[in-house]
């Protein structure tokens, strides 16, 4: 049996839906993100299961019991806030201590747990410091610490490091995940960035106009994307719109290029060709011909660090691949030198677009 | 670190406006110490006459009563509803505080007549409620401080993060109750004093309602010493004064404490 269930939740605001009848199991222990753009439905989602709002319609069941109708206070659920929620008037010990308080336990038992709960987060020397003598990574670390004290049977984050610089964003999103590991506690995490979903995630469940589109493991979802949206969404992706042609290949623009998962296709259905620029190799033209490739010139050249965004453009400026190569290999492919890109044939996913006559066709950093 | 240089223009505007303050303080004062049977200076024989009147202590007794009942009342009344329209109505925010400027527009004159006449000839209230201030003048008093409440808590509550704060007491098993007393009310404690502190100046100070209601305050006292005695008039005044500062500033203290803690910098501290 799972330990948390989503089972048809719909949830409208006026004329405005939200959510559009989710469904989403969590086994104990799991850590799912809900992922997804802005307005996507993944806060409001996230509120139901907390109670702070009330579905339409659906039901949500935590170890068979239904919970729809339960007030927040008795849910037994901790929740850490995407803006600060500690409370002002509280140090840091005060701030964790408050649920214990509330659930009466007795004081030894209170300090002592206090106590472990901040060392857990790394803050065991900042328990009689005040919130507005706390960085905002320290004060996200006390909100956790706060939400873990009364040990959950459900951990609830509602984008916690959104707020945060790149560099605490990405050492307190491991510590989330350490954390949540040694309890084993359930987690719903809700966030609008794939790097930080994909990283710490059991699951991610990708919503996209109030529905989940997709749910699975990161790697599942960033190798194998179920609707051009995910696709669209989860990590760079070249997309091509193409056609399948014959025997194993698509024609992309009148150039054909081989495709293992074009097989066994019908001949002119339209097609979303969709290939990770990390599988793109590009050569210097030199009079070297491929039977399948983009002929063209490198259009820009992005450093990343240890990789760099090399972009390819035919002639014509119709066709066009993004390669991320390795800095040392793209030290030759100069803006402007003629080359050839190509990718090998098994490694493209193929969406159909037959049911999507007017996708739209995007960069590859989906911009 | 070198002290920022205040200048010559500045230190000018600043003496002016000092002296636009305290040379009527000072000349009341000079005026209070003078001597009722010579008229020259100095004596305290005026605070005598003030601090052995009976009539001081007991209507200065009845006022301060007055203003915490009013203060109890307001805070018990519009606490939780601005906590509740920030909550959950907040389209209602620009009404109340629309209603909020009532008091201020409609002058004390007309709000005790119209009192007087809504009370006595529409709800015929009994005269152990008109004729006892701690019931009709409350009542007044609690409409005439609505703005000055209403505004120092609206305020407070605008300060603070009110639905991220609810939800995260709620989520950790509090009640709305427990959220009320424990989180909410110590974070907006700076503006109910705020509020407090203004319905105690104003209470301590309101002549008008008090005299057409027919009720011997401290105003109606000051005002009788005023018509009777000439050096005991400067001393009442300034004491009275005196109380109302001493109100303020232990609100600026308050306020300036928490603000000292808020301003510490964490950069030694920070991860």
């Amino acid at each position: 049996m799972a330990h948390v269930e989503l089972r048809e939740l719909r949830r409208s605001f006026g004329a405005v839906t939200a959510l559009q009848g989710i469904n989403l199991s969590l086994e104990t222990g799991e850590f799912v993100s809900l992922l997804g753009p802005s307005g996507c439905g993944k806060t409001t989602a996230l509120r139901l299961v907390a109670g702070f709002d009330r579905p339409d319609s659906g039901s949500i069941v935590v170890d068979g019991k239904d919970i729809t109708g339960v007030s927040p206070n008795q849910r037994d659920m901790g929740m850490v806030f995407q803006a600060y929620s500690l409370f002002p008037n509280m140090t840091a010990e005060q701030n964790v201590e408050y649920g214990l308080k509330i659930r009466k336990q007795p004081k030894d038992g209170r300090r002592t747990r206090v106590r472990e709960l901040l060392e857990l987060v790394g803050l065991a020397d900042a328990g009689k410091r005040y919130p507005y003598q706390l960085s905002g990574g320290m004060q996200q670390r006390v909100a956790l610490a706060r939400a873990l004290a009364i040990e959950p049977s459900v951990l609830l984050l509602d984008e916690p490091l959104s707020a945060l610089d790149a560099k605490v964003r990405v050492q307190l999103r491991e510590e989330i995940r350490r954390i949540q590991l040694e309890l084993g506690i359930t987690t719903i995490y809700v966030t609008h960035d794939q790097e930080e979903a994909l990283s710490i995630s059991d699951r991610v469940a990708v919503m996209y106009g109030g529905k989940i589109e997709q749910v699975g493991a990161p790697a599942e979802m960033y190798g194998s994307p179920a609707t051009p949206f995910v696709a669209e969404f989860i990590g760079t992706m070249n997309r091509l719109i193409a056609t399948v042609g014959g025997d194993g290949t698509i024609d992309y623009g009148g150039l054909p290029l081989r495709v293992d998962a074009a097989r066994g296709l019908p001949r002119g259905e339209r097609v979303l060709c969709l290939v990770r620029p990390e599988t793109v190799d590009i050569v210097l033209a030199n009079g070297v011909t491929l039977e399948s490739g983009v002929s063209g010139e490198v259009i820009s050249s992005t450093f990343l660090g240890s990789t760099t965004r090399v972009r390819v453009m035919d002639e014509k400026g119709e066709r066009m691949l993004t390669a991320d190569l390795s800095t040392v290999e793209a030290a030759a492919l100069t803006v402007g030198a003629k080359v050839v890109a190509s990718f090998p044939p098994d490694s493209p996913r193929l969406l159909s677009l037959a049911d999507e006559p007017a996708f739209p066709v995007l960069d590859p950093d989906g911009q | 670190m070198r002290r920022p240089r205040i200048s010559l223009s500045a230190v000018v505007w600043l003496l002016v406006g000092a002296a636009y303050f305290m040379i009527p303080l000072l000349a009341t004062f000079l005026f209070s110490v003078r001597d009722a049977q010579t008229g020259k200076c100095c004596s305290l024989g005026a605070y005598g006459v003030i601090l052995h009147d009976p009539e001081f202590w007991t209507t200065i007794r009845l006022s301060f009563r007055l203003a915490l009942e009013t203060i109890v009342i307001s805070l018990l009344l519009f606490v939780p509803t601005i906590y509740w329209v920030h909550l959950r109505l907040p389209r209602l925010r620009p009404v109340i505080g629309f209603m909020a400027l009532i008091p201020f527009v409609v002058p004390p004159i007309i709000l005790v007549v119209g009192l007087l006449g809504f009370f006595k000839d529409t709800l015929h209230a009994p005269f152990w409620y008109l004729g006892n201030p701690n019931y009709f003048l409350v009542t007044a008093y609690v409409i005439l401080a609505f703005p000055y409440v209403f505004f120092s808590l609206d305020a407070g509550f605008r300060a603070i993060d009110v639905h991220t704060l609810t939800e995260a007491s709620q989520s950790l098993g509090a009640s709305w109750r427990t959220t009320l007393l424990r989180v909410i009310l110590p974070n907006i404690k700076v503006a109910a004093l705020s509020g407090a502190f203004l319905t105690l100046a104003i209470v301590m100070g309101e002549f008008t309602i008090a005299t057409l209601s027919a009720f011997h305050t401290f105003p109606t006292y000051i005002q009788y010493i005023n018509e009777t005695q000439a050096y005991p008039a400067a001393a009442v005044s300034l004491m009275s004064f005196g109380i109302t500062w001493a109100a303020m500033l232990s609100l600026l203290l308050i306020g300036r404490r928490r603000r000292v803690g808020a301003a510490v910098t964490i950069a030694e501290v920070g991860h």
